[in-house]
């Protein structure tokens, strides 16, 4: 493989600025990739050659001029398919909409397109980013580059499996569970969440508003900070993005983590977590403490509950936010309904697909007379229990670290059947949700040839803190240097 | 706790949802498995806890009162399922 595939996106603006490769050859370079590993990887629902060619040329120019270039500008980048792209097909992998084309962007990418980053393709996901492996695609099941046998985790895992087959540099996926960091888990890449409201949600297709944000997907933790800096700010076309100042993220990467106290979530470490993982995430540990951090155990009792609470809050918001799709003004309709009624419940019947139609189904019946205390509100009140277990523990540790996941990628068709072990691979990942705290995962270590994930959460918009004890603990391992063998 | 075929038509009912007769067998089972797995809820005490609904305080949020044109009509219309003068058309709703 040429090894300009491989590189992150900062070695490859050094390349860029010193003329040794032009943003034209890099795309062209990928797209051969593409061509060569995409029936394999099956990561994109939509290529953008065309536009991605383009805009390589536009970046070529201004190089050529000696003009100076933005970190990304020039970098090929995977984009999710529910991030709306003005004239270009975002379907949320979803026969519902199928044929979609927005007629605006979202605001994260008018930032990737302002910041010049080439745009191989939109990235496939599980229908609505419900569900954690893409099988909930509605239109084909992405694999793990590692192991074409297993999935690539969700529902990100389009954005995920692009950057391990490095089909693209680096992507944006959205995050709503663990959407980011469970597939960065399952494909050896770092993968970040954002505090809540830290990035605009404008444009990002509904799934759970209170829970929903954008983040990136990359080679190394460098990169992650580097577009962090482009996409992360206040927006007031989002209502619930937060007017706080953005730091320079590359700043917090030095590398220096001594005295830096780390609580280890003693609850995610025991029933449940494979041994092998156990076992990466301890060795981890140690090298963390090695750096010159300082490690405790913390208990989070309320994290037992977090996953029922999640299953009640989530589908009750994407019940809420999926009734727009009434095949009134965009969107799959029936053919020749009878009448207005009959328009809805066959147009929706025809568009979601089972697992979407299961949370509508769970999020209704939870909002619904007579249902609503017990379920909605009982799990609005243990939300509260959850935030106050990481205010507790925050107030004593600078970090906290888990697995991401509680396996290594599993094989596909394996929990296609019962929905409910398919949620529990979310474990680790839903509190982080819950709290709108930031969270990160980044290789460390394999288990039969599979990448196993470190995940580390801050406090609310400490993004820098988790970044540098990511950033230290890269620098000190070889992990993320590996990469699959497609 | 078990939920029954009514239930469940019950449900789709209120989410314009329609559903074949497997997918509302499936569903009876599924559902009263996963509700069953929430019945876990029921082991904590909230008595007195305030429900969260956003993560981080929120407030409403003001603007002017001003319209901003969309000069991309065209492209909004473009995505309608049938569209007829600049219009959406829908099935009769009044006779």
């Amino acid at each position: 493989m040429n090894e300009l595939l491989i590189k992150p996106s900062h070695e490859l603006h050094e390349l860029l600025n010193k003329k040794e490769v032009s943003s034209s050859e890099l795309t062209k370079l990928f797209f051969e990739r593409v061509e060569s590993v995409e029936n394999k990887v099956k990561a994109f629902v939509t290529l953008t050659k065309e536009e991605a060619i383009k805009k390589a040329k536009a970046v070529d120019e201004k190089i050529s001029k000696g003009e100076k270039i933005g970190p990304l500008e020039g970098i090929p980048i995977g984009l999710k398919d529910n991030l709306c792209t003005r004239g270009i097909k975002t379907t949320c992998s979803s026969k519902i909409l199928a044929n979609y084309l927005p007629p605006y962007n979202a605001t994260v990418i008018e930032k990737i397109i302002a910041a010049g980053a080439v745009p191989v393709g939109k990235t496939n996901l599980d229908e609505f980013a419900m569900g954690s492996s893409t099988e909930n695609s509605g239109f084909f099941t992405t694999k793990n580059p590692w192991n074409l046998e297993t999935v690539p985790g969700g529902s990100s895992g389009g954005s995920a499996a692009c950057v391990a087959a490095s089909e693209a540099v680096l992507s944006l996926g959205s995050d709503t569970g663990g959407s980011i960091r469970q597939p960065a888990s399952f494909c050896g890449v770092v993968g970040l969440k954002p505090t809540y409201g830290r990035v605009s949600r404008f444009g990002l297709i509904a799934f759970a508003s209170s829970l929903d944000q954008i983040g990136p997907l990359t080679k190394d933790v460098t990169d992650a900070a580097i577009l962090m800096n482009i996409i992360a700010g206040y927006d007031p076309k989002d209502s619930t993005s937060a007017n706080v100042a953005v730091p320079d993220y590359t700043k917090a990467l030095t590398g220096d983590i001594k005295s830096l106290k780390i609580g280890v979530v003693s609850d995610l470490m025991g029933k449940g977590i494979d041994n092998a993982v156990k076992d990466a995430i301890k060795a981890a540990i140690k090298k963390l403490e090695e750096l010159g951090a300082v490690i405790e155990e913390v208990s989070m009792p309320s994290f037992e509950y977090a996953l029922p609470c999640y299953y009640i809050i989530a589908p009750a918001e994407a019940s809420s936010n999926l009734a727009r799709y009434d095949a009134v003004k965009f969107g799959h309709r029936t053919p020749d309904p009878q009448d207005l009624l009959s328009m809805y419940y066959n147009s929706r019947r025809e568009g979601f697909g089972p697992e979407v139609k299961r949370r509508i189904m769970i999020g209704t019946y939870v909002l619904s007379a007579g249902y609503y205390d017990a379920y909605y509100l009982k799990a609005m009140q243990v939300r509260t229990l959850i935030k106050q277990d990481f205010e507790k523990a925050f107030a004593k540790y600078d970090v906290l670290v888990s697995p991401t996941s509680p396996s290594v990628a599993f094989k596909a068709g394996e929990k296609t059947g019962d929905p409910l072990s398919m949620y529990l691979s979310d474990i680790a990942t839903i509190p982080v949700n819950m709290a709108g705290i930031p969270a990160i995962s980044l290789p460390c270590g394999f288990s039969n040839g599979l990448p196993i994930g470190l995940q580390i959460m801050g406090k609310v918009f400490d993004e820098e803190a988790i970044l540098k004890t990511a950033y230290a603990y890269e620098q000190a391992t070889e992990w993320n240097k590996q990469r699959p063998n497609l | 706790m078990a939920l029954t075929i009514k239930d469940v038509e019950h449900v789709a009912k209120l989410a314009r949802l329609g559903l074949s007769e497997e997918e509302k067998t499936t569903l009876v089972d599924q559902l009263s498995k996963i509700f069953g797995y929430m019945e876990v809820l029921n082991k904590i005490d909230t008595k007195g806890v305030l429900p969260t609904s956003h993560a981080l305080p929120m407030k409403n949020v003001f603007r002017q009162d001003k319209a901003i044109p969309f000069n991309n009509t065209d492209e909004i219309l473009a995505n309608g399922p049938e569209v007829e003068k600049r219009m959406f058309k829908v099935p009769k709703i009044l006779d």
